[in-house]
């Protein structure tokens, strides 16, 4: 008979707020949270925005202090620890130290790591940005007046190219593709917030490829493209996505997503192994909401709820509920904020603030005859009666009246 | 109960409209209107929520 322990492997957020609930939630018994990083578990949006931001220093991001957490949690600490393999014939995880962690029930929250330009990690002046230690060097360089290129135009990249240009700083970004954010939200709504880069003096740069980095002594210096040019750069940021955290588990028999390596829960989070769920990042599930559709949430509400659930789920599997949140993210640029519910791929989008004449963008995305998502540029008292919309799976028609068009 | 909003943390996102749309409305420039400062025992679960569910911790429930 395995001992009881709850651990949960990942002290990000999702990984902290399953800690939490399963105190919350009457669970007296030992608790383990390991993560990867030395910092005590720490919030991530900020370090793409404020964190980024001149002035003084930036406000610390760490959720708890340790005699805080200690005293909420009364767990087991272990942090700078990482989780090499899990055996769950013995219930047990291996870690980093060489030590193994007895489990009863666990929760797998280990995220995803930015990926990297292949062959660049060891120049200095090439960044992601996923981590603290990774914001403290990107605002480092900012101070020092970094020519800054972006790669890659998504949310990460293009928060980093909002910071850059606040401190009037020269700012380039480089996108693969024709229009950024095309998967995310889909053509006409990537178009309306590129339009926000070149308002602000990005040189957005879509369709191009990079080739490689320019460097003299160990830094970076420029970034080269297909077209023969290399632009001139102190500061590379990276933000081309990101790999989920499961090399540890490729011997488990827990199942990965062929494509990007996740792992394939159910509706309730359950890896199919027992007493062994997932959230956060690092998850594939089927929303129920959404014909059951498979996604993988790279959202802080996502790992926030998801933390929450397949804690409640992995230490009362009898009564397990599925994950039923609807999707929701923001993303904040120069002085407009970027706000989406939902799920982007749809059969019909109608750029709804078009047809009515107005400035600020709205869009509702329609799947049959339901809305199933919705798009905002700066009208933030609007978009959660939408998210509230799609969770009570409102009709196509009822949105639109909604709207004001028909 | 009493809810508490920091305006120094606020920054709209929200979340607590989502969880409890009777208690809070985020408004056209950004900010949060609480529609009911003191809410009864019966909104108790959906105030704790809003406040659990906050990005910013902006929110605290204040017992009087």
């Amino acid at each position: 008979m395995v001992a009881e322990r709850f651990v949960v492997v990942g002290a990000s957020l999702a990984g902290l707020r399953a800690a939490q609930t399963a105190r919350k939630t009457g669970y007296a018994g030992p608790l383990a949270l390991v993560g990867g990083e030395v910092h005590l578990p720490y919030d991530r949006p900020p370090l793409s925005k404020d964190y980024l931001k001149a002035g003084d220093g930036p406000e610390d991001p760490t959720f708890r202090t340790e005699q805080e957490l200690e005293e909420e949690l009364g767990a087991e600490l272990r942090m700078g620890t990482w989780a090499t393999g899990l055996d769950p014939a013995r219930k047990v995880v291996a870690l980093s130290d060489g030590t193994e962690l007895e489990y009863s029930a666990l929760v797998v929250a280990t995220g995803a790591k930015a990926r990297t330009l292949p062959g660049t990690e060891e120049l200095a002046g090439v960044h992601t940005l996923r981590t603290l230690d990774d914001a403290v060097a990107i605002r480092a360089a900012l101070e020092t007046g970094a020519r800054t290129v972006v790669v890659g135009a998504g949310f990460i990249g293009s928060e980093v190219a909002a910071g850059a240009r606040k401190r009037d700083l020269p700012v380039t970004v480089l996108e693969a593709l024709p229009v950024p954010l095309v998967r995310s939200v889909g053509e006409e709504m990537g178009r309306a917030c590129a339009a926000l880069h070149r308002a602000h003096g990005t040189d957005l740069r879509c369709g191009v490829k990079v080739t490689g980095l320019t460097s003299d002594d160990g830094r970076v210096t420029g970034v080269s493209l297909d077209d023969g040019t290399t632009i001139p750069a102190d500061l590379v940021v990276v933000g081309t996505g990101v790999a989920p955290c499961t090399e540890w588990l490729a011997d488990s028999g827990v199942t990965l997503h062929e494509r990007d390596r996740g792992i394939v829960c159910d509706a309730t989070l359950a890896t199919g192994l027992p007493g062994v769920y997932a959230a956060g990042d690092v998850a594939h599930f089927p929303h129920q909401l959404f014909d059951g559709q498979l996604m993988r949430l790279e959202h802080w509400t996502n790992a926030a709820e998801q933390g929450m659930l397949a804690a409640r789920n992995a230490l009362n599997p009898a009564e397990a509920k599925a994950a039923m949140g609807v999707p929701y993210f923001w993303s904040d640029w120069y002085d407009s904020r970027i706000q989406f519910v939902g799920v982007p791929q749809a059969e019909e989008i109608r750029v709804v603030s078009e047809e009515l004449g107005e400035d600020k963008f709205l869009a509702l995305y329609r799947r049959g005859d339901r809305i199933t998502g919705c798009i905002t540029i700066d009208r933030p008292a609007q978009i959660m009666k939408y998210r509230r919309m799609i969770m009570k799976s409102a009709t196509w028609a009822e949105a639109l009246a909604f709207a004001g068009v028909s | 109960m009493r809810i508490v909003v920091d305006r120094d943390k606020c920054t709209g996102l929200g979340m607590c409209e989502a969880e409890a749309p009777d208690l809070f409305e985020v408004q056209d420039d950004g900010s949060l209107k609480v529609l009911n400062e003191q809410p009864g025992d019966g909104q108790r679960e959906e105030a704790e929520a809003a406040v659990m569910s906050c990005p910013t911790e902006a929110l605290t429930l204040v017992e009087d």
